[in-house]
């Protein structure tokens, strides 16, 4: 392993904890607290591209942090194992684009809007150690460090769920604090067994001893994880709690929730599924949930009438895309599921920050107060045309490719099951699409006068905190131009989701060179542990 | 390994009152249940660790002990205890805040979740009106809202 990549692996979680101490000592200068943030985040992109170019030409990157040298005798590496390899690249820059570009977003959006009574000075300290934790969770090469990621990120996610503390996000907050600190109780009894089973917690170490576990344990330590994971990625049964929490918080918050929190469970289910407990004893049950996850999360969407409950509910529901493909685990699959996240994670994102220009424009993100926006703004409804269809799907745009990908491999695992999963992703499809042109129709293409509320509209616009006082639409004077801040981003990560489609080919291989990367497990080991007889 | 009965009957029924109090509606017993359930887990991690013997301590010993303790096992459990200390305090200010703000400290019912299920079937109907009977006397040659955009005034 060269140098370079040993410097560069650690970067995307120091980076972001330091610009945050920083940011904390400057919280009395808004414009230098916006600089550290953005030149820190801009190095994070740089960092994690160089890391997706070295990943893929050198092979994977594995350091173990501390430098305390070489194992003892028959123990693992000491220090805190990180590893990139393509996946954890992958995931590392397309989580760090949607970061940069939704931090100018709320950059925007709080210069436009005011935020001198706002608690900003938090924000974005706190919008810092969520990336920290994000890539520290990506990068992990050890259940515990795992933990730990995850542990930060909820923690910064708890503050910015609740910042400025109004009823509804203090109601919201608690409820979403309570279900995450009891997943993060069942993961850490999931490593507590898995240290039982096999004395170490390195991910490599773990893997290679599983083997020796008894086939009915390894099923059990995997269930435990599982529900764990479940819980973050929000896959039904247990994602009751996703729908209730996001739609509370300022929009740009609600789109990195939406786009990264969910796809760190994923990705970590990806890595229990592929690394530690290969042997896919629990493919029939993730194949139902994913089934369950697809079908429950539409038709709940087809039911809001609040665009950011109604998206929350497309969220959960493009989960079970994602889950099928791992259940599914054949190398068609999973590099389906790989494409899958990072279209989801760049469109999911788009989208919520388009309900935060819509509110922006309109003054409400209800159906039953918007209408008349395509004439209203044009440009509106072109940022909101593109991601929609691209979330239903619609060829050629790379929902329509992520989805081809997943049914084939669905196709070409044959079984019932299997079928079942392709059908219901083919009825899932066309509910997403159902779901976004009733959006469409409502409130683009009618007139306000005809929508059950058009003449009411939120007193003010809401950066961060949220106020809840109705007006009359005739009454609010700044209703009008959108913030370029606020614009600029939103096309920018449109654009980006367009790369997508565009380099479909190259970014398909890649996928496919993850997948297989994954699906070999010696070679994560090697990379890890080195070549000494275990 | 060999396991003891007492700390595993402890592990269990900590959990379980933990459980119990989780499913209560008042935020702190909420609170206190996870706590619970908490020190159960941080217990469940020390047993595991293998049994006790001397201090992870380099060239301390304790009387009569052949081995030396899991020092991995106390560093995570030092590790939990810290994040669960942080988290509880951040829920107890949830707390009081939510006690400031209603004078109540109970989880409620999503609002919006109810009034999605209670919507009668009339009222889901004039959500999605999107073809309002049409207006005979209005003259459609005339301009409308679509007309306005700029530069587009005059399109027909």
């Amino acid at each position: 392993m060269s140098t370079t990549a040993s410097v560069l692996t650690p970067l995307p979680v120091l980076i972001p904890l330091i610009a945050s101490a920083a940011t904390l000592v400057a919280g009395r200068r808004p414009r230098l607290q916006r600089t550290i943030t953005l030149i820190a985040l801009s190095a994070v992109v740089a960092v994690c591209a160089a890391l997706l170019y070295l990943a893929d030409h050198e092979g994977t990157i594995a350091l173990h942090v501390g430098g305390w040298g070489e194992s003892v005798a028959g123990m693992g590496p000491l220090g805190v194992t990180l590893v990139v390899d393509r996946l954890s690249a992958l995931m590392l820059v397309v989580s760090s684009i949607v970061l940069l570009a939704v931090v100018f977003y709320a950059i925007g959006q709080g210069i436009r809007d005011g935020d001198d009574r706002q608690p900003v000075s938090i924000f974005l300290p706190t919008y810092l150690v969520l990336s920290a934790g994000v890539c520290n969770a990506f990068l992990a090469g050890d259940l515990f460090n795992l933990f730990v990621g995850f542990e930060v990120l909820l923690a910064a996610s708890f503050v910015l769920l609740t910042i400025g503390a109004s009823t509804e996000r203090v109601r919201v907050g608690i409820s979403y604090v309570m279900v995450s600190m009891v997943s993060s109780v069942i993961f850490l009894i999931g490593i507590a067994l898995i240290y039982a089973a096999t004395g170490t917690l390195n991910m490599a170490e773990v893997a290679a001893r599983m083997d020796g576990v008894a086939a009915g344990t390894r099923s059990a330590l995997f269930a435990v994880l599982l529900v764990a994971f479940g819980i973050k990625a929000a896959v039904f049964p247990l994602s009751s709690w996703l729908p209730d929490s996001y739609p509370t918080a300022p929009a740009p918050v609600t789109a990195v929730f939406a786009g990264l929190l969910t796809k760190v469970g994923v990705y970590a289910i990806i890595r229990a599924h592929t690394l530690l407990f290969p042997s896919g004893g629990l493919d029939q049950m993730l194949m139902v949930a994913a089934l369950l996850t697809m079908l429950v999360g539409i038709f709940g969407a087809i039911a809001q009438s609040d665009i950011k409950r109604l998206l929350s509910f497309t969220l959960v529901s493009h989960i079970g895309y994602m889950v099928f493909g791992v259940a599914l685990s054949s190398e068609l699959g999973l590099s389906g599921a790989i494409y899958y996240v990072a279209h989801h994670i760049l469109v999911q994102t788009a989208l919520f920050l388009v309900v935060g220009l819509i509110e922006r424009q309109a003054g409400a993100s209800t159906l039953q107060r918007l209408g008349g926006l395509a004439a209203a703004s044009p440009l509106l409804a072109f940022v909101f045309v593109i991601p929609a269809l691209n979330l239903g799907g619609i060829p050629p745009f790379s929902g329509f490719v992520g989805k081809v990908a997943l049914l084939e491999a669905g196709a070409q695992d044959g079984s019932v099951l299997a079928w079942l999963l392709v059908g219901g992703g083919v009825v899932t499809s066309l509910l997403t699409l159902y779901v976004v042109s009733r959006v469409w129709t409502l409130a683009f293409w009618r007139t306000r006068t005809d929508a059950p509320e058009g003449d009411v509209a939120a007193a003010a616009p809401s950066a961060l905190l949220d106020d809840t006082e109705d007006i009359l639409l005739a009454e609010r004077t700044d209703v009008g131009r959108m913030p370029v801040g606020m614009l600029v981003p939103t096309g920018a990560l449109i654009a980006v989701g367009l790369t997508l489609t565009v380099l479909a080919g190259p970014i398909i291989g890649y996928s496919d060179r993850a997948a297989a990367e994954v699906l070999d497990r010696d070679r994560y080991i090697t990379a890890v542990l080195g070549e000494a007889p275990r | 390994m060999t396991t003891f009965i007492v700390p595993l009957a402890l592990i269990g029924g900590l959990t379980s009152v933990g459980v119990y109090l989780l499913l209560e509606r008042g935020l702190t017993r909420m609170l206190l249940g996870l706590l619970l359930i908490g020190n159960a887990v941080n217990l469940l991690i020390l047993l595991v660790g293998g049994p006790s013997g001397n201090p992870p301590v380099r060239g301390r010993v304790s009387d009569g002990q052949t081995s030396t303790a899991d020092p991995l096992a106390q560093g995570m459990i030092l590790t939990a205890i810290v994040i669960s200390m942080g988290i509880a305090a951040f829920v107890l200010s949830l707390i009081y805040r939510t006690y400031q703000l209603t004078l109540d400290e109970e989880v409620t019912n999503d609002p919006e979740d109810t009034r999605v299920a209670k919507l009668t079937d009339e009222e889901t109907a004039a959500l999605d009106e999107a073809r309002p009977s049409p207006d005979q006397a209005r003259d459609t040659e005339e301009p409308d809202e679509l007309d306005a955009l700029p530069g587009l005034e005059g399109s027909r």
